[in-house]
């Protein structure tokens, strides 16, 4: 077997000068001919900053957006999974009625610009939800009550609940078409012997599903369903548009107001490179981990 | 009473797969406690005909009627059918993801609708019934084909079933585990329990068998007693064809 050897070629020399030369003419462009200032010594106060009343650091507009971030992937993941769980299901059907149904729902989510279809869930869908089931009354109510701690905690700033409640929603959707798809090839990866065996010892469908398709699929698809986790971090900037206290859009209105934008956006696409590469290193050596024991 | 009634009668069963006839014509008809031994070349439809039994496959035309109950398309009638009949796969089929057993437990839990500890109890009174009463804890990957073939007829039997039906079950094993698996096989017999074998192990036929069906493109080409069957068989197809397999 030939060894790879990691010695310079004079090719990776020229690379590496061009990249060198391609910086240096960008960052000239900025500093010289837009005339920018740099000012990084006030961005860490939009990160944390000092409160004085309290007397502590606390959290300040980006990080808070981060978290928000964070709250929406989580949920809109759990919801998508479940969406996702009733599109795959009805994909792999009998029923000819059930499957076109959610092939239609697939095709004109794939065939439809992703802000098109933001746009659409959220003006038809969740602004009707919310205003039928007066979440932002209920909402405000807790923001104004004595223990709001626990809604806090898993919300955030409870008067925001309608708009990240609506992103949440319309993210979810959006991203269901997606792990449908993901669940569908893993159902249909079990083997037919399978639910054969289920049926032959009386189970009925819902069981034949329950107990054996969908746990054997759902392993099956853990690391397509991570991967997509994170691809539905970086879609969820896209519901900054509908007014979703995101970390886009508190990087938007930072930029607006404090002129900041180089520094601004750097710090923004700094805070997600590290939330998502950190999380694929995550589920990379989880991978590896479970592999080694399962192939034990 | 004057004449037992057949627990599985068939009658003209014909089963096309498209355009394809994979039945033609076939009438059986097995008691209560009779053991049936199938064998045929490949493809004669051997696997069809006992996967009809249990509506693993429906069938074009003809009538089929298990445990005195009509099949047809009614979910519930087949749910009760299954109930009543074991099936025993050439691949095994057991469940990767759950223990021997989970395995068992599982249907005695969900279809029975048995409590845990009552399932765990006559799951292991059916594991030692199959000799790995040992083995319960560990998932099937971790066991050898005999064995996990032996959790397969556990996890039937689990059920109580009427009737049990077995698929080529040692087919797929190395040859020194296949003796385990006649030898649970030939002590379920003794039981009186009402078997059907896809199988080819004439020496476990001539052992077991009440009744000796040969398969030949779709349709029953010889129904007879062991000592017929193997002695003078009538169809020449029949003979040609045990002389194939009885060389070795
Ligand atoms: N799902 C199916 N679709 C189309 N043809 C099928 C299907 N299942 C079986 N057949 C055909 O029906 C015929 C009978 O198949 P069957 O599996 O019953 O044969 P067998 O006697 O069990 O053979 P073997 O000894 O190889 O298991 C074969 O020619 C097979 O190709
Ligand atoms: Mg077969």
């Amino acid at each position: 077997m030939r060894s790879i050897k990691a010695r310079l070629h004079w090719l990776d020399l020229v690379i590496v000068v061009l990249l060198f030369l391609f910086v240096g003419y960008v960052w000239q462009q900025i500093d010289g001919k837009l005339n920018y200032k740099w000012d990084w010594a006030r961005v860490p106060n939009y990160l944390f900053r000092y409160d004085d009343t309290a007397e502590k650091w606390v959290a300040n507009v980006l990080i808070l957006g981060l978290v928000n971030t964070i709250r929406i992937s989580i949920y809109a993941s759990l919801l998508a999974i479940l969406f996702g769980l009733i599109l795959g299901v009805a994909r792999t059907s009998r029923n000819l009625a059930v499957r076109m149904l959610a092939r239609t729902y697939l095709e004109l989510l794939r065939n439809i610009p992703p802000l098109v279809v933001i746009f659409i869930f959220f003006f038809f869908l969740s602004e009707q939800l919310i205003s039928f089931f007066n979440i932002e009354s209920w909402a405000y109510a807790i923001a104004r009550s004595e223990n709001a701690e626990v809604w806090t905690f898993l919300f955030g700033d409870m008067r925001q609940f309608p708009a990240l409640i609506s992103g949440i929603i319309v993210l979810a959707l959006f991203e269901s078409a997606f792990v449908g798809e993901i669940l569908r090839a893993g159902i249909e990866s079990v083997e037919t012997g399978q639910r054969e065996a289920a049926r032959s010892l009386g189970m009925r469908w819902s069981d034949e599903m329950r107990f054996i398709v969908l746990p054997q699929a759902l392993r099956k698809t853990l690391p397509p369903l991570a991967n997509q986790f994170i691809t539905l971090i970086k879609d969820s900037a896209i519901i900054s548009l509908i007014s979703v206290p995101d970390l886009t859009l508190r990087a938007v209105e930072m930029a607006n107001s404090t002129r900041l934008l180089f520094e601004t956006w750097i710090v923004a696409a700094g805070l997600y490179f590290i939330l998502c590469f950190g999380l694929s290193l995550l589920f990379r050596s989880l991978e590896t981990r479970i592999g080694r024991r399962t192939s034990k | 009473m004057t004449q037992p009634n057949p627990i599985i009668d068939i009658r003209g069963l014909n089963k096309h797969f498209g355009d394809f006839q994979a039945l033609s014509q076939v009438d059986l008809s097995v008691e209560t406690g009779e053991k049936v031994v199938i064998c045929g070349p490949s493809g004669s439809g051997k696997s069809t005909l006992i996967r009809c039994i249990n509506c693993l496959e429906d069938y074009s035309s003809g009538s089929l009627i298990v445990n005195g109950v009509k099949l047809s398309e009614d979910n519930r009638d087949i749910r009760v059918v299954r109930m009543e009949v074991g099936m025993v796969f050439q691949q095994f089929n057991l469940f990767p993801h759950l223990t021997v057993l989970g395995n068992l437990t599982i249907g005695m839990v969900r279809v029975r609708k048995m409590s845990r500890t009552d399932a765990e109890e006559r799951a292991r009174h059916y594991l030692e019934r199959v000799h790995i009463p040992e083995q319960a804890d560990k998932y099937p990957e971790q066991l050898s084909g005999g064995q996990q073939q032996r959790v397969a007829i556990a996890r039937a039997l689990c059920m109580e079933p009427k009737i049990m039906l077995f698929d080529e079950p040692t087919s797929a094993l190395d040859p020194e585990m296949i003796n385990e698996v006649l030898d649970v096989m030939t002590e379920l017999a003794a039981t009186g329990m009402t078997m059907i074998c896809v199988t080819h192990e004439m020496g476990f036929a001539r052992r077991v068998a009440d009744k000796m069906v040969f398969m030949e493109g779709g349709s029953i080409e010889e129904i007879a007693p062991p000592e017929v069957f193997f002695s003078k068989p009538e169809s020449a197809r029949c003979r040609m064809f045990l002389d194939r397999i009885l060389v070795h």
